[in-house]
């Protein structure tokens, strides 16, 4: 095997949290970082995203998918940012030891820091054991969108989608737009895990109904799909027998959640958050383990990905100042914890002597919500900051600021919203 | 010209394989019929993978003779055939005085049906070495020689294995017609091809009734029973050591919870009646009944993290046994039916006694001078260390690119599958072979790929690709 490659930050994953994280490294002074990416062009699934809605927050126009991607492409390029693609790397160690492969045999490169930037993957049907056959047709949502807009396939006529995730409300769409005609979104909660523009956009402007407290309750066919038996669900997301209803289809599309990639996460021994699923971070976004960082959905499934691109710079800046040693020792570590309504706080720890000021905790609700107050506490319940919104969404991601400066002595701060007047 | 084949094997199960993969031994013209787009797609591709230790089947049945003799001779083939296993024992355990009898009654059953090895242990002694077990737990049967082993995987290597050393297999052959006149056997598919034999022989699993009936020779009904089972993500294979079974009932051996050869936790099956010898249905009900099940045994396991379920149909009889006989009525028609468990453990042994039974018909068989019982290892290259898997690449660039990131299995891997006998045609074939698609994700990210290899391969439209051959079609044309 060839020697052992060598550089400052590896940058694992090549979309849009890896290109971020890369050129916030470099534009923070560190210029020997390498993006390690497993497909043959930088992007990641942007490339198959060809709907627009991208950069609006980031960029300040309307983009596509593979346009955002295209830009980010463009300044790695300008900064001579070597990108290994059709590389997967395989191991990783606490010790920033990274193993690939790709045609040319295996690689290994010592890192003084790692980000980690794999996005995340689908839920498959496995996951949610719906009974039934197992014919073709039944896709995830994801690899559907790469059929049609990679490889210009079209995947079937008749179509029912289960999840009302972002994607699967794209999809509906996009095959309606192909010439398919979408029967049913099934959504087994009492509201819709997506954005709302999309709801507007894909559903309401196509006519395609949504179905809230439903869901496929059985599959049918031997070897191509034949149809699925729908119901509505109770309160305990049981099926509702005499709602039964069956809808001839071709085609299943299941967008019924993401989970992030963190396999070689584990790999490290980084702690993971049983809630995101992703790897526990603090401020700037630097994991369990030293010198090794995460961003983007690896780390949370964000719903935008102009959010994507900003936690990666926050990542990318993290890893720069730890390669420079600008960072400095903090033995005072304090834990944000997720109170009333909220599902989960990232990040999870803050280093209080550690800190230039101001962090955005990032939030989802538990629930849907109208008027929300939003606050942060510390543990003797002293208010340290507090955001209004006028609604929110478990689908849409919230934000509100802390000033370090006041948090003290505090151990924990704890963020919670309320029904506000 | 037409063939005249001298042995017509209906079904490539792991039966009708293990049974091809016998006879290539000798100097024979075999051939095998399969309804199916790849072999081992009946009760073999969704079982328990179990090596049962054989103290189960009642003294004097066939099923105990096929069990005990099957162990050795399916340790020897997996060998052989490179097909992974793993000999980490069985348990069995009891949870009340009156099953605690049960087992007892199982261990004196074992002893006289030759099983070697079991040892009854108490509570302490049997959570010492499986500490995940139910503490309600007051008397467990271990079973050393018991084991697990990939089915399909077996049928493959020993129907590639048949190939390489000169049998035929014709797939997507649905047999229609057999017709017996002058001494052979001729053997008409629904879509009009016809082959030609001297003996017929029937191991065509769940629906060995119908092939008999076709044959003109139906004394006996297949019931088929629906097995559902969950399968767990590689983070929970080491929940259990041992395959942990209930104590058996009347329905079969109950749920199971046990490691898989390829590092998974499997749970299961129910064993319900099926409408159709094809269901393989997955329901509430049964999802339900595994989850419950498996946790009297073994409290702890995790079904969070459940990557899939899938059913499995099990060819069953009412006399509970083996029917493994020469037709009394027909001359050259031999019945290998109501192979359920412990069928899979029994299959070379099965093999050997139908190869007996040709021979008392007065088949001779001559060994050939070249048989090689050897099919190469498919898995040489995932079990190489890094530096030799670098050196390998640089001949072979092809096993660098990871296409199933789950799974972690490479483009070579998957060509060598669709291009290895018994070659694999569709998805799900590469799946079975490789494991492309059978992790976390479910194919998500790698069917796209797959599919263009195999058109690729094949020199097919990628509409042409199926997920398991027939209908089963994927992309339904150009956008």
């Amino acid at each position: 095997m060839d020697n052992i490659v060598k550089h400052d930050v590896v940058v694992i994953g090549g979309g849009p949290a890896g290109m971020a994280a890369a050129l916030s490294v470099w534009d923070n002074g560190v210029t020997d970082v390498v993006i390690i990416d497993r497909e043959t062009s930088v992007g990641g699934i942007l490339k198959q995203c060809v709907h627009s809605g991208f950069g609006l927050h980031k960029l300040g126009r309307e983009l596509t998918g593979p346009e955002y991607a295209a830009e980010y492409a463009k300044r790695v390029f300008e900064r001579n940012i070597k990108v290994y693609s059709d590389t997967m790397v395989v191991d990783i160690n606490k010790e920033k030891l990274v193993i690939a492969t790709n045609r040319q045999g295996i690689l290994k490169i010592q890192a003084k820091a790692v980000i980690l930037a794999m996005g995340c993957r689908e839920r498959s049907r496995g996951a949610l054991n719906i009974p039934g056959t197992r014919p073709s047709g039944i896709f995830s949502a994801g690899t559907a969108q790469k059929l049609i807009n990679c490889e210009g396939y079209s995947v079937g006529s008749k179509v029912v989608i289960l999840g009302s995730g972002d994607i699967g409300l794209i999809m509906a769409r996009r095959m309606t737009l192909e010439g398919a005609k979408v029967e049913a979104v099934c959504e087994i909660m009492p509201y819709s895990g997506g954005l709302t523009r999309n709801i507007v956009q894909c559903l309401e402007d196509y006519g395609i109904p949504l179905y809230l407290s439903h869901t496929v309750a059985q599959i049918h066919g031997k070897d191509r799909l034949e149809g699925v038996t729908i119901a509505q669900v109770d309160e305990n997301r049981q099926v509702i027998e005499d709602t039964k209803r069956y809808i001839p289809c071709d085609t299943l599309l299941l967008s019924v959640g993401l989970i992030p990639e963190n396999e070689l996460t584990k790999m490290a021994d980084i702690a993971i958050d049983p809630v995101t699923n992703g790897p526990v971070v603090f401020q700037d976004r630097q994991t369990t383990v030293e010198g090794i960082f995460a961003c983007g959905n690896v780390l949370q499934v964000h719903d935008l990905v102009d959010y994507v691109s900003d936690e990666a710079e926050i990542a990318g800046r993290g890893a720069a100042c730890y390669v420079t040693e600008q960072q400095k020792d903090s033995s005072l570590v304090v834990d944000v914890k997720p109170g009333d309504k909220i599902r989960y706080v990232l990040p999870q720890k803050l280093n209080v002597n550690n800190s230039q000021g101001k962090v955005d905790l990032y939030m989802r609700v538990t629930e849907p919500m109208g008027r929300t107050v939003f606050t942060v506490c510390d543990d003797k319940g002293n208010l340290l900051s507090k955001a209004v919104k006028m609604r929110a969404m478990p689908g849409e991601m919230e934000k509100i600021t802390v000033d370090l400066s006041q948090i003290g002595s505090a151990e924990s701060i704890v963020v919670k919203g309320e029904a506000g007047k | 010209m037409k063939v005249l084949y001298d042995v017509i094997i209906a079904g490539a199960g792991v039966i009708g394989s293990a049974l091809a993969r016998e006879l290539s031994r000798y100097q024979l013209s075999v051939c095998v019929l399969e309804k199916e787009n790849d072999v081992a797609m009946g009760a073999t591709k969704a079982n328990s993978g179990i090596i049962h230790g054989g103290f189960d089947p009642e003294p004097g049945t066939l099923k105990a003779k096929m069990n005990v003799e099957g162990v050795p001779l399916i340790y020897k083939a997996a060998k052989e055939l490179n097909v992974p296993f793993r000999q980490c024992g069985s348990i069995v355990c009891a949870f009340n005085e009156q099953e605690a009898n049960t087992i007892k009654d199982l261990y004196d059953r074992g002893v006289i049906n030759g099983v070697e090895g079991m040892k009854l242990l108490n509570k302490e002694e049997v959570l010492a070495i499986e500490p995940a077990l139910s503490a309600n737990i007051c008397l467990a049967l271990l079973i050393p020689s018991a084991g697990i082993i990939c089915p399909y995987k077996l049928a493959i290597a020993a129907m590639g294995n048949a190939m390489d050393n000169g049998a035929t297999l014709i797939r997507n052959f649905n047999i229609d017609k057999v017709i017996r006149n002058d001494g052979a056997f001729e053997i008409t598919s629904v879509d009009g091809k016809t082959v030609e034999g001297k003996f017929f022989i029937n191991c065509a699993g769940a629906h060995s009734d119908v092939i008999a009936d076709k044959a003109g020779d139906k004394f006996f009904t297949i019931i088929p029973r629906n097995g559902e089972y969950l399968l767990l993500d590689k983070t929970e294979g080491a929940t259990v050591h041992h395959t942990i079974f209930q104590v058996p009932g009347p329905e079969g051996k109950g749920v199971l919870v046990s490691p898989t050869v390829d590092g998974n936790l499997l749970t299961g099956p129910t064993a319900e009646v099926s409408c159709s010898p094809d269901a393989n249905i997955i329901t509430q009900a049964g999802i339900s009944k595994v989850v419950n099940q498996a946790r009297k045994s073994v409290p702890g396991v995790n079904f969070r993290q459940t990557i899939t379920s899938f059913a499995g149909i099990r060819a069953s009889e009412k006399n509970s046994d083996f029917i493994i006989k020469a037709s009394d009525s027909v001359a050259g028609l031999i019945h290998v039916a109501a192979i359920d468990s412990p069928g899979l453990t029994s299959c070379f042994a099965i093999a050997q006694y139908v190869i007996n039974i040709l021979k008392d018909n007065n088949l001779t068989l001559t060994e050939k001078e070249y048989w090689n019982p050897v099919r190469e290892n498919t898995e040489a290259f995932r079990e190489m260390s890094y530096e030799q898997k670098d050196e390998y690449i640089k001949e072979h660039p092809e096993y660098g690119k990871i296409v199933c990131r789950c799974e972690g299995v490479s483009e070579g891997e998957i060509l060598d599958a669709i291009k290895r006998n018994p070659r694999a045609l569709d998805v799900d074939s590469v799946k079975r072979r490789t494991r492309a698609g059978m992790g976390r994700c479910q194919a998500g990210f790698c069917m796209p790929y797959v599919m263009e290899l195999i058109a690729r391969e094949n020199n097919v439209a990628l509409e042409e690709v199926t997920k398991k051959g027939n209908g089963s079609y994927i992309v339904t044309g150009r956008i």
